[in-house]
């Protein structure tokens, strides 16, 4: 835009310049280059650099390299473009291309990722969290042994735990060394301090947690004593523990089974009857989640009658939404319509509240023994909207029309609006009828514009979580089907139902669903927007 | 370059937040770089209406030990779903406030550490200490225990109800048509019903000597069917008495415009009431048979993260401060539910309101935290609302312990 205007602005300007001339050239000055704006330029894309290499060294020292190198990268690419004179749709598309790629680019990849893991309930960490939480969990404190008072003490860099025993016996021990006693200066009851040792005090207790959690004194020679460990660094338990790690083999056993649990792949310890540990870790299952998808048979069965019913949401919505917002639309088109601007902002009104509140309040509107209409339109009718299968449906379909049918009004205005007057008349002139004025030339050319629209329509509706969710929430339940699914479910809502209720969540099997369900809307599109090529074909 | 000027602003600030983005996405992934690791900071996740109550005793704690309490104010509805995807990135807080019922399934994506109440475990109410303990380890520090019970119109009804029948002809004699509320919705609402279902002798699950046992399923048993049928009488087909219309907010309307004068429902919902100028009474759930109805009591607590790097301090924070009556009287007050600490509870319970509560809590039972009880909830509600609406008590009551098995042990 701003090189044209300097072209034009050099190429026109005469030895005597116009008023205009100078203003326009004085602009041309102000915009292109000059000291302030470059000092802007510069500290803008200095606060980039600084903040890029800030991620960097912190992205470095978490060994990050990866994700560092693609910072640097990207800072690197931001500087070329912005300094470089030419590169002018780059300077735009920058920003928007950036943007896609960390908003979109990345969920989508990072969706798909989940979708060949386990990632769920159960299998949330890594291996390691896993055994230390298995390790955490499998000590017991020994029954009815008492508190013992601690000190944590240090020699050399070794903790180790002075404890006193209920008869008031001081005793010292470390991870290495079983208890023994020892001459210790008592502060009351307690054990304080110890020749050699140097106290703790809390700060330094605090500071050095990992250590302390660690620490497992054991009691005697005999480990199945079991060991002091101190939670809070001033009193400790006895405790013993029922499994043992063993790292090389790779295996859990139960001490007081002798059940030995390994790794066989699954992502959990397992033991030769499939009993498995929980928790256990995340991996890669493959396409595991999408066989699952499809052959089981818990969730196969609803799979096909919610993607029928979603088809038939999403069709019979863009449907009825389209003709009577058309139908409104022509309506209010006709001049000899009388305050017409007060009806327009009156459809518009659905539109304008948000889409949760409406259907909040259709739902209450719709409870069959309390709501309006069966109070007050129906004089206390017990009509069950949204508790019968069928009626429910049509509940769904009429509050989502209710909240759709301005969007299609208002795009149809416009559209029709656009069509040129002289059609019609040209065509009354012929003797054509309205209805086939209509028909033949308005319908077809409305079409060419707003198909596109009624496309995009469908893949909103095939995904329209909200009217569900906040209406039925799927409902009626379907108390046959063996998963939490209800009449009025669709696809979308199925899977939040399936991943996200109750207490399994399977972030794994969602991912695969989401991405079936991409799949399923993509290739619809592809298939819709070929065939509107026909439609343009009349322009 | 006019045009030019607006567009590198933009480019700069996006340049910008994509950087961040991507940074703050890899310290997720990397878990070493968490503010919430460094020493001598304890960051600890409140429901957003108890920060207040907290702070005294963060602040307190701070002082003494020298080590630094940051709460956090979180949605409660969002608390464990965050708990338990950020705890393994490393990037969690130290300390998380719960409730009981989270336990299994926390316990099961190990993100919660085991703690020690030593000699203090004496000091809560039996029902707190039960329900902090999972397969045997206790994993949570109780603060709260909550129940339902029935709250009363005073005015309406002077005196509490013997047993259920007798709610309803007192409730009648008053002049009311629906005596008593109930929420339920179209899903039913087990929660609610489950008093009633106890009286019957159907409890959920078995218990052995570690709690509840997720391979004797009890809910499908004799009783179990009895209720059903009981609850069928009391449907559509029946006396109308509860319905799958009413729920919390048509339940708590009612009984604030006097058009019910009782109401089975929690402490949460006791202002609303007393607010609208209801002269409240608390009672026992009236039971409809000779047996005591047990409500489920909720336990609320605190947790430790498994990856927490100050667990001492953690340990040390929860066990001798927030088990301390004053910090339970302190959460009491931002909460009106009653404390765990029994000291702490006894001196709550000069409030008539929390005392009616209490007393209906001292026959409650820990709702079962077992990760099958996620199997149970899911059919539990639509069988009892099938139930109420009409369907054959006894087949739809057998299909509901069916799927129940089925789904455990999958």
């Amino acid at each position: 835009m701003s090189t044209t205007i300097d072209d034009e602005v050099s190429a026109e300007t005469p030895q005597q310049p116009t008023k205009k001339q100078r203003r326009a050239a004085n602009i041309a000055d102000a915009a292109s280059g000059g000291l302030k704006m470059l000092l802007v330029k510069l500290l803008m894309l200095g606060l980039v650099d600084a903040i890029a290499i800030y991620g960097v060294i912190i992205l470095a020292s978490a060994e990050q390299w990866l994700v560092a190198a693609i910072v640097a990268v990207v800072a690197v690419i931001v500087n070329w473009i912005y300094f470089s004179r030419r590169k002018l749709p780059a300077k735009y598309l920058a920003p928007g291309v950036i943007f896609l790629v960390v908003f979109q680019v990345f969920v989508l990849v990072y969706t798909g990722y989940i979708a060949f893991t386990n990632y769920g309930t159960g299998h949330n960490g890594s291996k390691e969290q896993a055994v230390s939480s298995l390790m955490a969990s499998s000590l017991q404190r020994v029954e009815d042994s008492p508190t013992y008072p601690v000190t944590v003490v240090d020699q050399g860099g070794t903790l180790g735990l002075l404890v006193t025993d209920p008869d008031g016996e001081a005793l010292l021990g470390t991870n290495d060394a079983p208890l023994a006693p020892v001459d210790a200066e008592m502060d009351g009851d307690k054990a304080v301090a110890v020749d050699g040792w140097t106290t703790l005090q809390f700060g330094e207790v605090v500071t050095r947690t990992d250590e302390i959690t660690a620490l497992a004194v054991p009691f005697s020679d005999d480990p199945n004593d079991g060991a002091l460990r101190t939670p809070d660094g001033s009193s400790a338990y006895l405790y013993l523990s029922n499994l043992e790690y063993d790292e090389a083999a790779g295996t859990m056993t139960n001490l007081d089974t002798g059940t030995v649990y390994s790794d066989i792949g699954t992502g959990a310890f397992t033991s030769d009857s499939g009993e498995e540990l929980l928790p256990g870790w995340q991996i890669v299952v493959g396409f595991d989640n999408f066989v699952r998808a499809v052959t089981d048979e818990r969730l196969a069965g609803p799979l096909v009658y919610v993607t029928l019913w979603t088809f038939a949401f999403a069709l019979i919505s863009v449907a009825s939404t389209f003709f009577l917002g058309l139908f409104l639309a022509i309506v209010f088109n006709d001049m000899r319509m009388k305050g017409r601007k007060y009806y327009r902002v009156l459809m518009i009104l659905p539109y304008a509240i948000p889409s949760f509140l409406s259907a909040l309040i259709w739902a209450g509107m719709m409870n069959e023994s309390f709501g309006f209409i069966n109070q007050v339109l129906f004089g206390g009718a017990s009509i069950p909207w949204l508790t019968d299968p069928v009626l429910a449906k049509f509940s769904v379909l009429l509050v989502n029309l209710w909240l759709g049918f301005p969007y299609m009004f208002l795009v149809c205005t416009g559209a029709l609006q656009s069509i040129p007057e002289e059609l019609q008349e040209a065509a009354t002139v012929d003797g054509a009828r309205p209805w086939a004025v209509f028909r033949l030339i308005k319908l077809p050319l409305l079409l060419v514009s707003v198909a596109p629209l009624l496309i995009a329509s469908f893949a909103f509706n095939f995904n329209n979580f909200n009217v569900i969710y906040m209406l039925t929430d799927g409902g009626p339940r379907d108390s046959n089907a063996p998963i939490p699914v209800g009449f009025t479910d669709i696809l979308i809502s199925m899977v939040y139902k399936v991943a996200f209720t109750g207490q399994t969540r399977d972030y794994g099997l969602a991912s695969a669903y989401s991405i079936i369900i991409f799949v399923i809307v993509a290739v619809i599109s592809v298939i819709a927007f070929r065939r509107t090529k026909s439609l343009e074909e009349l322009n | 370059m006019r045009v030019n000027k607006k567009s590198l602003l933009a480019a700069g600030a996006v340049a910008v937040i994509a950087t961040l983005g991507l940074a703050s996405c890899s310290a997720g992934d990397s878990g070493s770089e968490g503010e919430a690791s460094s020493s001598g900071t304890l960051t600890v996740w409140v429901d957003a209406e108890r920060v207040d109550a907290l702070q005294a005793a963060a602040d307190a704690y701070s002082e003494e030990k020298g080590v630094k309490v940051e709460l956090v104010g979180k949605d409660n509805a969002d608390i464990k779903d965050d708990f338990i995807q950020q705890v393994p990135t490393g990037k969690g807080p130290d300390i998380t406030m719960g409730a009981h019922d989270w336990l299994g399934e926390l316990s099961t994506n190990g993100v919660v550490a085991p703690i020690e109440l030593g000699d203090s475990a004496a000091d809560y109410l039996p029902v707190a200490i039960d329900a902090s303990t999972y397969e045997g380890t206790t994993y949570m520090l109780p603060y709260a225990v909550e129940n339902i019970a029935v709250l009363r119109n005073a005015d309406l009804v002077p005196e509490a109800a013997t047993s259920f029948d007798d709610m309803i002809a007192k409730g009648q004699a008053a002049g009311l048509t629906q005596p008593f509320v109930v929420e339920q919705g179209a899903e039913g609402n087990p929660y609610h019903l489950y008093p009633f279902q106890t009286a019957f002798g159907a409890p959920v699950f078995g218990s052995n000597d570690e709690g509840y046992d997720p391979t004797d399923l009890q809910i499908g048993n004799a009783g179990g069917e009895q209720f059903a049928t009981w609850l069928g009488s009391q449907g559509k087909n029946g006396t109308g008495v509860f319905n799958t219309d009413i729920d919390g907010d048509i339940a708590k309307q009612a009984f604030i415009d006097g058009t019910a004068a009782f109401w089975l429902t929690g402490p949460w919902n006791v202002g609303a009431a007393t607010d609208a100028g209801i002269n409240v009474a608390i009672d026992t759930v009236p039971s409809p048979t000779a047996e005591v109805a047990s409500p489920f009591a909720g336990v609320k607590g605190f947790f430790v993260s498994s990856e927490s790097k100050n667990k001492v301090a953690a340990n040390d924070f929860l066990v001798n401060y927030i088990g301390t009556e004053d910090v339970q009287l302190e959460l009491f007050k931002a909460g009106n539910v009653l404390p765990a600490l029994s000291a702490a509870a006894e001196a709550a319970s000069s409030d008539p309101i929390v005392a009616g509560f209490a007393a209906v809590g001292a026959e409650a039972v820990p709702m079962p935290a077992i990760p099958a009880m996620g199997a149970v909830w899911q059919y539990w509600g639509i069988a009892e609302a099938d139930i109420i609406n009409g369907a054959d008590p006894v087949t739809t009551w057998q299909k509901l312990a069916a799927d129940v098995q089925a789904a455990i042990s999958k």
